[in-house]
């Protein structure tokens, strides 16, 4: 009886002093969101596939005849779209996953802590860098064990190309990102169970990815085991290796795949 | 140092001129004959009866009082006389005179009251042409052979869209046709060639010669997106002049069967909503231009359908019907709305279509050529030209024909 009655008040303590410590300054917000824009970037699939239509915005009205006091805009979008979350529905090998569609996902899995892994160098060197099991085993060697139940953010940089054409990169034989090769997303998922993948790039796999020996690896894997994918951040630059947490709650859209979404961290002021 | 034409410039502090357009008001019969021009058609009424040519225009034949019908006809004539007008108590007129009017016995037998070129002289062979004035109304307008027309009589750039030195835009020259397109502009000489470039985003390929030339700038315009499009706009270095529509969407595909709703819905928000988008914003900078049109690239499908491109026909039709719209409203600016139909294309997205297929630089000249012959609807290739001619003799036979 005494535990039921200490474990809210316990709860309550926490959060205030979440909410103190957002308050004084010493946990910080960080943004990971792009601006959801006309001109942001949507994936680009061979021509015979269907397209991910981008972000589009008309006025209804602004202060004027169609509404003098308001102003307001019609937007349509792909779920795709933007700074956005995969539902394990999102890919076939997560289409029997129960709750997989982004309206059934339980809302505490839109909160957790994120391992914030460096691949900028690797990516600047070559664009095509493939994340593989030994980077990650040397990654561990480095800066310890990645722990479970954690978002793997990988830090590219890529959101740095936003605004120009090394973003999407799209050449001749298709589009040029960094990603994870097979072997890596199964440590990732399996031996390490993480909640997903965020990645700065279009899409959580590699631009060159569908060629694979295992093609796109990272949505095969991560959404047929139930987990999430969240692309297109930005500011990963900003978090600590270890220590922030993720807040990512998808629209309620009924039997959608994913969702365009605000991304925030919150991260230790100090020590990060 | 640049070898373009120059831009037109102006006294930025004087009022603006005034555009008058040529009066307005004409008979039912003589806007049967306007019709009939917009096509760049020379036509006369000719007697059912007696087979008496006539013209101007009117209700019944005036040897016989017998039915007229309109025939093309041959549009040769000799020069009788001569005469300037050099008063005139109508607005339009009083900003272009002197003007200079002739007398011609047209081969088809009438004599026709005419504009006269300013190289024709009495008894000089002469081409008469139906054109349309700039308030949108047919006139005979007599010319030298063709050839050695001199283009710069002011009287003739009245009925025309001359193209030196004038700001062009290209609503998508990323496409094999927009490419054709900006080159046709700017081998024409217009000093500004904006070249609308859709997204993603990509590396120009075969494009990149002509998008580099001088007097071609690189926009990127999306008609499908307000925005985009009203940033294009504001980047537009001075008056706008001409604008050309190559935006379409091509897509094969039925209505119950092979149908893709993604497909159709983004063929009408090229061709349906994007014209509107694009006439909408551009509309307004034609209207303040002294020889401003806006030419629409349209797929003769929008006649009647297309069982194997349904989608894409419909959104095609929608186009047209705005298109007829917005051809009204610019009317009363004196700007030129044209349209050139064409057939299928001999590009990408036209592969499983067996030929004949319009070429993209034969599209790109006939746009040239209508603006230089001021001719409002223009069809491109034998496709589009049957299509127009069965569409105008029987439009439910066609129906059948086309979709059987």
């Amino acid at each position: 009886m005494t535990t039921t009655t200490q474990t809210p008040a316990a709860t309550e303590t926490a959060l205030a002093g979440l909410v103190a410590q957002l308050t004084s300054g010493d946990i910080r917000v960080v943004d990971l969101t792009n601006i959801l824009s006309s001109d942001f970037p949507v994936i680009v699939l061979p021509s015979e596939y269907g397209q991910c239509e981008p972000f589009r915005m008309e006025t209804v009205s602004r202060y004027d005849g169609n509404g003098p006091a308001w102003y307001w805009n019609n937007i349509s979008m792909n779920e795709h779209t933007g700074t956005h979350f995969d539902a394990p529905a999102h890919w076939v090998t997560g289409r029997d996953i129960a709750n997989g569609t982004v309206d059934a996902i339980p809302p505490k899995d839109f909160i957790h802590p994120a391992v914030v892994i460096d691949i900028s160098a690797e990516a600047e060197e070559d664009e095509d860098f493939v994340v593989t099991r030994k980077f990650l085993e040397d990654w561990e060697a480095q800066n310890g064990p990645i722990d479970p139940r954690h978002w793997i953010m990988l830090r590219s940089n890529w959101s740095k190309r936003v605004g120009t054409l090394s973003y999407l990169n799209l050449k001749d034989d298709g589009a040029h990102s960094p990603g994870p090769d097979a072997d890596a997303m199964r440590f990732l998922v399996h031996e390490r169970d993480c909640i997903g993948l965020g990645v700065e790039t279009v899409g959580t796999d590699a631009g060159q990815a569908s060629l694979f020996d295992e093609p796109l690896p990272a949505h095969s894997i991560l959404h047929g085991n139930g987990r999430y994918g969240l692309q297109c951040l930005n500011n990963l630059d900003e978090l600590p290796v270890r220590g922030s947490v993720i807040v990512a709650s998808p629209l309620k859209i009924k039997g959608g795949s994913g969702s365009p979404l605000r991304v925030i961290a919150m991260v230790p002021a100090t020590g990060a | 140092m640049t070898t373009r034409p120059p831009k037109e410039t102006r006294d930025p502090v004087a009022r603006k001129k005034a555009r008058h357009l040529s009066p307005g008001k004409r008979s039912r019969a003589m806007h049967a004959m306007s019709a009939r021009a917009a096509q760049g058609r020379f036509v006369l009424q000719v007697c059912e009866d007696c087979g008496e040519a006539t013209y101007p225009p009117r209700d019944a034949c005036p040897v016989c009082w017998g039915e007229l019908d309109w025939e093309d006809q041959p549009n040769g004539a000799t020069v009788l006389c001569e005469t300037s007008v050099r008063v005139s108590t109508n607005l339009y007129f009083r900003d272009h005179l002197p003007w200079r009017m002739g007398k011609v016995a047209l081969d088809a037998g009438p004599v026709a009251l005419v504009h006269l070129h300013r190289s024709l002289g009495p008894d000089d062979r002469a081409v008469v042409r139906a054109m349309l004035d700039r308030g949108g109304n047919a006139a005979l307008f007599a010319l030298p052979s063709p050839g050695d027309i001199d283009m710069t009589d002011p009287q003739l750039r009245e009925f025309v869209v001359p193209i030196t030195g004038k700001t062009v835009l290209v609503s998508d020259a990323r496409s094999a046709i927009g490419l054709e397109v900006v080159k046709a502009m700017h081998a024409a000489g217009a000093a500004l060639v904006v070249a609308g470039m859709a997204p993603p985003d990509r590396r120009l390929g075969a494009g990149e010669e002509v998008l580099s030339l001088e007097g071609v700038q690189q926009m990127p315009l999306d008609i499908t997106d307000q925005t985009s499009l009203s940033e294009a706009l504001s980047k537009v270095g001075g008056p706008l002049d001409i604008v050309i529509n190559t935006a379409r969407y091509v897509r094969a595909g039925g209505v119950s069967s092979g149908g893709n709703l993604v497909d159709q819905r983004h063929a009408f928000d090229v061709s349906a909503m994007g014209l509107s988008r694009l006439a909408q914003a551009t509309g307004p900078m034609l209207a303040g231009r002294s020889h401003g049109a806006f030419v629409d690239l349209i797929s003769s499908d929008a006649l009647i359908g297309s069982a194997n491109h349904a989608g894409f026909a419909a959104a095609e039709a929608a186009r047209l019907a705005l298109l007829q719209s917005f051809r009204h409203e610019m009317r009363g600016g004196g700007v030129r709305v044209m349209s050139v139909f064409t057939g299928p294309v001999d590009d990408e997205h036209h592969q499983k279509v067996p030929p004949p297929k319009v070429a993209p630089r034969r599209i790109a000249s006939a746009i040239v050529d209508a603006l230089t012959q001021g001719r409002e609807q223009t069809c491109v290739g034998d496709v589009a030209q049957d299509a127009m001619a069965r569409w105008l003799d029987d439009p439910a036979l066609y129906a059948r024909e086309k979709n059987l």
